[in-house]
């Protein structure tokens, strides 16, 4: 409990480093919302053009004002207004959340579904074809780049079979649940794959490691059936290692699966938060990755509680 | 293996099932289903001025007048126009019919209203420039306005014709909400904006023009146009605005999608910063127009999607490029130039380039580059985003940079900001003469169409010659279309007006 609590103590510090650094690096970027919105167009405005525009985007006070303006608004729960949407910036985060939320939790299902079972199995097999034949899949899995996977998948539906789940306007779960469905299985399918690779690979090396430890060979050698020595001894064990992978990659699931967005128009956080930084919209930048460091924060933290709940030999916070 | 195999498979099957089921409860013959690549960015019609936003809002506001698709002044909210004879007095006559979406009339106060938003700073609308000469607006009766100009100012009725000069209400003015809410006259009204998501727009019934083929047209962004083809394969988009070659270039490989592409007034440009050594001797950059072999570019960066340019895309006023300084590409002349200027032994330079934005910047550069190794200039290419690019484009911080730049339907509208003394980016184009300033002044005030011909013919010749920049070439605008879709009408200047006359055929 005490460990719980100074974690979530140092929440405020991480998350106003945080806040430091994404205000500086977004305008340390050259060019700012007026060219965003006027291109080269924005060569024809004349100086007092240029300042109205500048206080109509909020970026014509010095950085440290902005700044300050920004935290003071975001600690009485105001986190600015985005200026490409006209509404406020947790509305439209939050808007975009679900999808990216349940984008991740499938993906991580179709990762753990199918890269565990394959870890173990390969594991079990080490060194036979069956094996070799896993760990080649695994490797295309993982040096398979997502924008070629889906591209793919795209082409060989609608080339192939003339269908494709509707692209464009994205239904949420609890509108259309079958609609919903249609439109994240292949992006899911998409995203899992890489990830599932990355669980087969970590997860047949971790039980390797555990079926040579003496716990094994005594649970063996008492004559424990090879399923329980498996699933009851060796793979709890194992799990540690899939946890923090699966921990760290759904971490930055939470923070929008940038290029699988696009590929399949998903209107998710990560696309949001491309779209922002091309726009130059900083309220909506700064605002998106506050957010994603705090889904980050409290992952590592679920993580770190798991550990615990998998090997009671881990103690949180002693020294 | 097969096991694992059979429940991918099933998995895809399952899924393409479902994509059946939810294709098919969206066919709605009335609607029209259209995607793009990039959304608008914003929805005030005398601030923005990125494309697609153009095209969005060319649906919804209307200008007094229009161009058509041989760039000829039409009618729009205005039904007859007069110049004085001094050319210093502009009347319009407005349509009566002409309503804006919530039934009120669009009246001349609206025009005036419209007009000195444009021109008050406080607005930051970029097409303010063009409208300097506008010294007074009188509105005699409701249907009557009257520019009166401090000089004489032909192309001020091109740049009337743009969505940046669209006639809003004035009450909507008055009450601050232009760009928040969409209000105007045009074919369509915005029900729904979702940015970089969605527009839902719905026919306007009341409009002057008449009754718009579709009832509405729902706008989806996907940001891949491959991803944009293969929805057309699956008849999930009707109508697509398409960027990239490569990908246009497949769309007649389908059988039941058509092809729209029509050559633009935008023009791919090698721009030289002739305020930077060497390119601030004449021979160098002349060295440069001649070692550069602009159909290769063409060809091998856009596939020869596009035609060979000089400065004037206009079609009625451009010369054939033939006749221009240098078209035809003569090394042996280029090195030439190169050792006149002192240059023989080449000198190296950094060419800038937005990453995309056109998809062949990048292809560009290359090709260029290994032209220009020829005659001993080593180029260094620099990639930027779009507006890193912009800001130091706006600057002049370059020694040379690949750039798409927009066309207008008047040479003056078009080039008045490179190319007179007073020109608002004079300070990225570096490069400004008498002849050139005077040429273009001559040009603004000329009301015979004849005569104006000649005098940007001369312009032309002379600007290829002094080679500030060395013009490439013009690409096509293209737009994809299932086959049973009827009526649109692609144009120089990209608008998508037509799709207020678009229908869908059974």
């Amino acid at each position: 409990m005490n460990y719980l609590m100074r974690r979530l103590a140092t929440f405020p510090l991480v998350l106003l480093g945080v806040s430091i650094l994404v205000f500086v690096a977004i305008r340390m970027v050259p060019g700012d919302s007026i060219t965003a919105m006027l291109g080269t167009e924005a060569g024809l405005l004349t100086p007092a053009q240029r300042d109205s525009l500048a206080a109509y985007f909020g970026i014509d006070q010095p950085w440290f004002i902005q700044y300050w303006r920004w935290i003071g608004g975001i600690l009485h729960g105001n986190f600015g207004i985005s200026v490409t949407y006209g509404r406020p910036v947790l509305d439209v985060i939050l808007e975009r959340f679900p999808l990216t939320l349940e984008l991740a939790l499938l993906s991580m299902i179709i990762a753990l579904a199918v890269g565990m079972p394959a870890g173990i199995y390969a594991a079990t097999h080490n060194e036979k074809p069956s094996d070799l034949g896993v760990r080649i899949v695994a490797m295309i899995g993982q040096s398979t780049p997502s924008f070629v996977l889906g591209l793919l998948i795209i082409y060989a539906l609608s080339a192939g079979f003339g269908v494709l789940p509707a692209m464009g306007e994205f239904a949420p779960l609890w509108q259309d649940p079958l609609r919903n469905l249609s439109q994240l299985i292949l992006p899911a399918i998409t995203l899992g794959f890489a990830f599932a690779a990355s669980v087969t690979r970590i997860s047949r090396s971790a039980m390797l490691d555990v079926l040579s430890d003496d716990y094994v060979r005594t649970a063996r050698s008492k004559g424990a059936s090879a399923r329980s020595v498996i699933w009851r001894h060796a793979l709890p064990n194992a799990l540690i290692p899939v946890v923090t992978l699966s921990g760290i990659e759904f971490g930055y699931l939470l923070g929008g699966a940038v290029i699988v967005e696009q590929i399949y128009a998903l209107p998710g956080l990560g696309r949001m938060v491309l779209d922002a930084i091309l726009q130059r919209d900083y309220a909506l930048v700064q605002g998106a990755v506050l957010f994603i460091a705090f889904n980050f924060m409290i992952v590592n933290l679920l993580v770190d509680l798991a550990y615990v709940a998998l090997d009671p030999r881990i103690r949180l916070g002693e020294q | 293996m097969v096991h694992l195999t059979r429940k991918l498979l099933s998995g895809i099957t399952l899924a393409a099932m479902l994509g059946v089921a939810v294709v098919s409860t969206q066919a709605n013959a009335a609607t029209l289903h259209m995607a793009w690549s990039q959304d608008a960015t914003g929805l005030d019609p005398h601030k923005q001025t990125a494309f697609s936003s153009l095209r969005l809002l060319e649906l919804i506001y209307e200008p007094l007048v229009r161009v058509d698709a041989s760039l000829q002044i039409i009618p729009a909210i205005a039904t007859s126009w007069e110049f004085s004879k001094d050319g210093k007095m502009l009347t319009f006559k407005l349509d009566p019919k002409a309503k804006f979406q919530d039934g009120t009339a669009v009246t001349s106060a609206d025009v005036k209203a419209s007009f000195e938003r444009i021109l008050d700073e406080k607005t930051g609308a970029a097409a303010r420039a063009n409208f300097l000469s506008i010294a007074g607006i009188d509105t005699p009766d409701a249907a009557t306005v009257v520019f009166h100009l401090s000089q004489p100012d032909v192309p001020i009725l091109t740049a009337m014709s743009d969505v940046n000069a669209a006639i809003v209400p004035a009450s909507e003015i008055k009450a601050g909400s232009i760009g928040t809410k969409a209000l105007g006259s045009g074919p369509f009204k915005l029900d729904k904006w979702d940015p970089n998501a969605k527009e839902v727009l719905s026919a306007n019934k009341d409009w002057a023009g008449g009754a718009t083929g579709v009832d509405g047209i729902e706008i989806s962004v996907l940001p891949d146009e491959a991803a944009i083809l293969a929805a057309m394969r699956t008849k999930q988009i009707d109508f697509a605005l398409l960027n990239d070659p490569l990908v246009a270039t497949l769309v007649p490989k389908e059988a039941s999608l058509q092809l729209n592409r029509v050559p633009v007034l935008a023009y791919h440009v090698l721009q030289l910063n002739p305020s930077r050594k060497p390119m601030t001797e004449l021979k160098v950059r002349q060295a440069i127009s001649c070692a550069i072999d602009r159909q290769e570019v063409l060809d091998t960066a856009s596939l020869g999607e596009g035609k060979v340019t000089g400065p004037l895309t206009i079609p009625a006023l451009a010369t054939d490029p033939s006749q221009l300084f240098c078209y035809k590409r003569d090394v042996e002349k280029a090195k030439k130039l190169m050792a006149e200027a002192g240059f023989a032994d080449g000198f190296s330079a950094t060419v800038i380039g937005a990453t995309g934005e056109p998809p062949t910047a990048a292809a560009e550069a290359q090709v260029i580059q290994s032209q220009l190794a020829e005659i001993g200039v080593k180029l260094d290419i620099k990639m930027m985003e779009l507006n890193v690019y912009v800001d130091a484009w706006l600057k002049g911080d370059f020694d040379m940079a690949i750039a798409l730049n927009g066309g207008r339907a008047d040479p003056y509208t078009m080039y008045n900001r490179y190319w007179t003394k007073a020109g608002n980016l004079q300070k990225v184009a570096n490069y400004i003469d008498d002849t050139l300033d005077s040429q273009m002044q001559q040009g603004r005030a000329e009301t015979d169409p004849a005569k104006r011909k000649a005098i940007f013919g001369k312009f032309e010749k002379h600007l290829a010659e002094m080679s500030p920049w060395i013009w490439l070439y013009t690409s096509y605008s293209y737009t994809a279309q299932q086959k049973n879709i009827a009526g649109f009408v692609p144009t120089p200047t990209g608008t998508l007006f037509s799709l207020s006359k678009v229908t869908i055929q059974q």
